[in-house]
């Protein structure tokens, strides 16, 4: 660390540091005031003189209760976790698999195939959706939760193969030498033996999926038609407005509780989606 | 127990270049065979196919009365040290030491058994609950054999297992191995390209260049009658001393011309009078002169190097640069010049094209 | 030590995992599923996207093959003009903005101080959080009646009237562009960071002693150093800056008077919206060419990169 000055480290960074805070935060701390603002005191426009809409001195929990009494809220967060949950394994598995023989393995045409896989990161999801659909239907999976487990991990297996091609590369060689000349399999010395010590990169695969999960709209969007089959974010976009009108305590709050659990989830495993999504980069 | 045989062994990879070639050696049954050789030589290569690690392109490697070309390794009943030593980090020590039994299928009492013996031999049971990660670099080495041993196999494989240890722990190591290998009454082939290595731990030695055995033979046979120009450089610390001499004749002698020197030689080189050949003279074969005689040479010296236990004298002679090994209690000091004699005995010739043994 | 057990290794293993022993047969069973899954879901629909966009396939009835028309049609709609033009701007200027932000993160991230762990990661959380909802968030803030930036600046004196955020085309595009970067710019600040503690400290101090001061050694030292990673995630973030669909749905729909669209929400109101799928999938298409040239013009840089 280099020496500097007392007063330069006040402006170049702290200042900047809290600026940046306070940017990256404040929409979170404004959908928490909203969600726990009356009625009464949310609508106060933003001209008028006793509008202080930065703090609520009668929070109150009326829009969170409707949320989860009123409508299918709880049903929607019970589906978007069923379904990260179960494209994530799948993702893994097939990711962890298919990295494991791009990386360990010799044949003809792994580089084409690594290849492959990458280019099929590139296909927006908003240019399938629509034969994609027409997909879903005909395999009778329309409107339900398997629509989404199965094309979720086309957005997730691409990714999960190559961070962890990039981390098996880490492992030396001669672990599976050794087990192999130990007595084991091919796939015996994969599964005892790398796996286990790959264990980091896979979670880091694993928690970036599943907040990738998440985050995913449009399919949902498409595919689900009916209320409780709806994710949270396509439930809250979609049933959270009545008419032409905003109810925006409940929206908050449902804004909120729907970012909770992916928050919670990464907040336990931060260092991992940290390697996560540099590994993806480096790979 | 069992003898190893490799005939005309070949690898070529896909980009073409050509490993090891036409290598073909016969090792008997509990022989320690040492294979030795700059990088690249192909000694690993050649390890790695009887291990089943790499395929072969051609040849035939046989274990026992078995050949083995097609067999994966879990089927060769072999057991290999690695340079890294290959521990499984996830696993104890103990667990590292149990893995191939487990998946040979032995009964839990065995492997109790199995692994406290081989502990107990290699002198590591206190740490048989440790992970790798808590072990030290002599330590994880040790555990590393102690996974080879407790299979009882056919064959030992090492691919230089002592190159990561410091210098005394080698040292150390290198005579437990042999006592071990004593011990234990197996085949066993090791890699290394420490010719000292090579030299203490091995019945025979093989000794390879640019993919090709130059040649086997048991350690001072290597030391004392090279077959070529490379294994005499290759054996031996101080490396041995080369310079281009002509041969002449005069009468019934035959001498040997450099710059600066002229030294008689022994008669069997009649038939390359007239020539130029590779002279070698290793540093300990040569003595400060008590007189002038025909099987010596002057000249001054350029640095002196105070071993302890010999001293290191460079010098130059023959226009190229030289060393000799002389006892510590030799008074010379740089500058000096002094006279060196020899035995005719110990010095060797090399055919200047083709380096091959005279 | 019977000769049964030594060999009993051969016999104890079944035919199938025989099989697998070789190298190739392994390879395909492992990747088998993957591929079983990406042919599936994106291979057989993009060759079906290719074929709508060539018929004027509606929902309901099958259409006719119709060759480019549905493409000559979008050049000349005044409306996918106007889409394509705001996705390069949004594209282009989101991006910038997160490259800028996002370094001058990272360089304040990378020093040690008090809570540094919490700090870095919290800052993650807008990338976290999926993005419909932070949007709403947002789209609660630029209301136009109930916004909170036109009450801090009229309460600041700055403004008089309200700044017609997401009411007037223009300012919508660059509210857009605004949020995100607040969503993207973590995930450069955060990549960048990695690679900002790849360089070794020594270089940094060789340059203060040779008598650079922060800016200099920045560009001379810590920006060439970073290139590499740098153009990864420019790459990244572009493919999905330029598709993105989620965080106009949800801020503007689209409007006013669709002048907000990009590609992909008007792609989804033409096909879904008005059930036009053929139109619909020639629209998605006009992505897929920039993409690939934005990933090819990557890939030869890195090489170069990689060989200088």
């Amino acid at each position: 660390m280099l020496i500097e000055r007392k007063w330069k480290k006040w402006v170049y960074f702290y200042l900047p540091m809290a600026l940046f805070i306070v940017f990256t935060l404040f929409p979170f701390y404004w959908m928490a005031i909203t969600a726990l603002r009356p009625d009464e005191e949310l609508y106060h426009t933003w001209r008028q003189p006793n509008a202080a809409p930065l703090w609520t001195l009668a929070p109150t929990l009326e829009h969170v209760k409707g949320l989860l009494q009123t409508t299918a809220f709880p049903t929607w967060l019970w589906n978007t976790m069923l379904i990260a949950i179960v494209s994530t394994i799948i993702s893994l598995v097939c990711g962890t698999f298919a990295g494991y023989a791009l990386s360990r393995l010799r044949f003809r045409g792994s580089e084409f195939l690594g290849t492959a896989i990458f280019i099929t990161y590139l296909v927006p999801q908003t240019l399938l959706f629509i034969p994609l659909a027409d997909i879903i239907r005909d395999m009778q999976l329309g409107n339900t939760p398997w629509a989404l487990m199965l094309t979720y991990p086309t957005i997730l297996i691409p990714f999960c193969t190559w961070l962890l091609m990039g981390y098996f590369k880490t492992i030396p060689r001669e672990l599976e030498e050794c087990a192999r000349i130990d007595g084991a399999t091919r796939f015996g010395a994969m599964v005892r033996i790398i796996f286990p010590v790959a264990v980091p990169g896979i979670l880091s695969a694993g928690i970036f999926a599943f907040t990738l999960s998440w985050n995913e709209f449009i399919y949902a969007l498409v595919f689900m038609a009916s209320a409780d089959q709806k994710t949270v974010p396509v439930g809250v976009v979609s049933e959270l407005i009545r008419g032409d009108i905003f109810f925006w305590g409940q929206l908050m709050a449902g804004a909120l509780l729907g970012s909770v659990p992916v928050a919670l989830v990464y907040s336990f495993f931060v260092e991992y989606y940290v390697t996560g999504l540099t590994g993806s980069v480096k790979g | 127990m069992a003898d190893v045989s490799i005939r005309e062994l070949n690898k070529k990879y896909d980009n073409g270049f050509h490993a090891v070639k036409d290598v073909s050696l016969e090792i008997r049954d509990k022989e320690f065979l040492v294979l030795v050789g700059p990088s690249g030589c192909g000694k690993t290569t050649t390890l790695r196919m009887v291990a089943g690690l790499e395929e072969i392109t051609s040849g035939e490697i046989r274990i026992g009365d078995e050949v083995v070309n097609d067999l994966p390794p879990m089927d060769r009943n072999i057991a290999m040290v690695f340079q890294n030593y290959a521990l499984y980090p996830h696993k104890t020590v103990f667990d590292n030491m149990a893995f191939g039994l487990q998946m040979r299928g032995y009964a839990k009492a065995d492997i109790l058994k199995r692994v406290r013996e081989a502990a107990e031999i290699l002198g590591i049971e206190p740490l048989l609950e440790r992970k790798p990660r808590q072990l030290s670099g002599g330590q994880r080495q040790r555990v590393a054999v102690g996974r080879a041993i407790v299979r009882h196999p056919e064959v030992f494989l090492f691919d230089e297992p002592l190159s990561n240890l410091d210098a005394k722990l080698r040292v150390q190591m290198r005579v437990e191995l042999k006592r071990l290998h004593e011990q234990l009454e197996t085949t066993a082939i090791y890699v290394t390209h420490d010719q000292v290595e090579a030299m203490t731990l091995g019945d025979r030695v093989v000794v390879m260049k640019d993919g090709r055995v130059q040649q086997i033979g048991e350690p001072l046979e290597l030391y004392g009658r090279p077959a070529n120009r490379f294994v005499a450089g290759f054996i031996g610390s101080p490396a041995m001393n080369f310079v281009e001499v002509a041969i002449s004749r005069t009468g019934d002698t035959l001498w040997a011309e450099a710059h600066g020197l002229r030294l008689k030689v022994p008669p069997h080189l009649l038939e390359r009078a007239g020539q130029r050949v590779t002279m070698g003279v290793r540093p300990e074969a040569l003595r400060i002169a008590n007189g002038a005689d025909d099987f010596g040479f002057a000249t001054a010296v350029d640095v002196v190097e105070p071993l302890g236990n010999e001293i290191l004298l460079n010098f130059r002679a023959g226009g190229v640069p030289m060393v000799a090994r002389v006892d510590p209690g030799v008074r010379v000091k740089a500058h000096e010049n002094i006279r060196f004699s020899l035995d005719p005995e110990r010095l060797h010739f090399f055919d200047a094209k083709t380096e091959a043994a005279i | 030590m019977s000769e049964a057990i030594v060999n009993g290794r051969r016999d104890r293993v079944s035919r199938l995992t025989r099989l697998l022993e070789n190298e190739k047969a392994l390879a395909a069973a492992l990747i088998a599923p993957g591929v079983i899954i990406l042919l599936l879901f994106i291979a057989y629909p993009f060759v079906m996207a290719l074929w709508y966009s060539l018929t004027s396939i509606r929902v309901g009835e099958a259409g006719e093959f119709v060759g480019l028309a549905n493409f000559t049609k979008a050049i000349n709609d005044t409306i996918f003009q106007m889409a394509f033009k705001n996705t390069v701007f949004y594209t282009f200027w989101a991006t910038i903005f997160k490259l800028a932000l996002g370094m001058w993160l990272a360089l304040l991230l990378n020093r040690h101080f008090r809570f540094k762990r919490i700090v870095r990661a919290s800052m993650l959380l807008p990338f976290i959080i999926p993005t419909v909802l932070s949007a709403f968030a947002w789209r609660w803030m630029f209301d136009p009646t109930f916004s909170v930036m036109n009450w801090a600046l009229y309460h600041g004196g700055m403004i008089t009237d309200r700044l017609p955020f997401l009411s007037d085309g223009d300012w919508a595009m660059w509210c857009a562009v605004a949020v995100n970067t607040w969503r993207g710019m973590p995930f450069f600040a955060i990549t960048l960071l990695a690679g900002l503690q790849t360089i070794s400290p020594d270089l940094h101090e060789a340059a203060a002693l040779d008598g650079a001061n922060a800016w200099h050694r920045f560009w001379h030292v810590t920006w060439p150093l970073l290139l590499p990673v740098t153009l990864v995630v420019v790459v990244f973030s572009v493919i999905q800056t330029f598709s993105d669909f989620q965080l106009i749905y949800v801020l503007t729909g689209g409007g006013p008077a669709n002048s907000t669209h990009l590609i992909a929400t008007y792609a989804y109101q033409i096909g879904v919206g008005s059930g036009l799928l053929g139109e619909g999938a020639a629209l998605s298409l006009f992505m897929f060419p920039v993409l690939f040239a934005v990933v090819w013009v990557q890939l030869r840089s890195l090489k170069r990169m990689e060989n200088a």
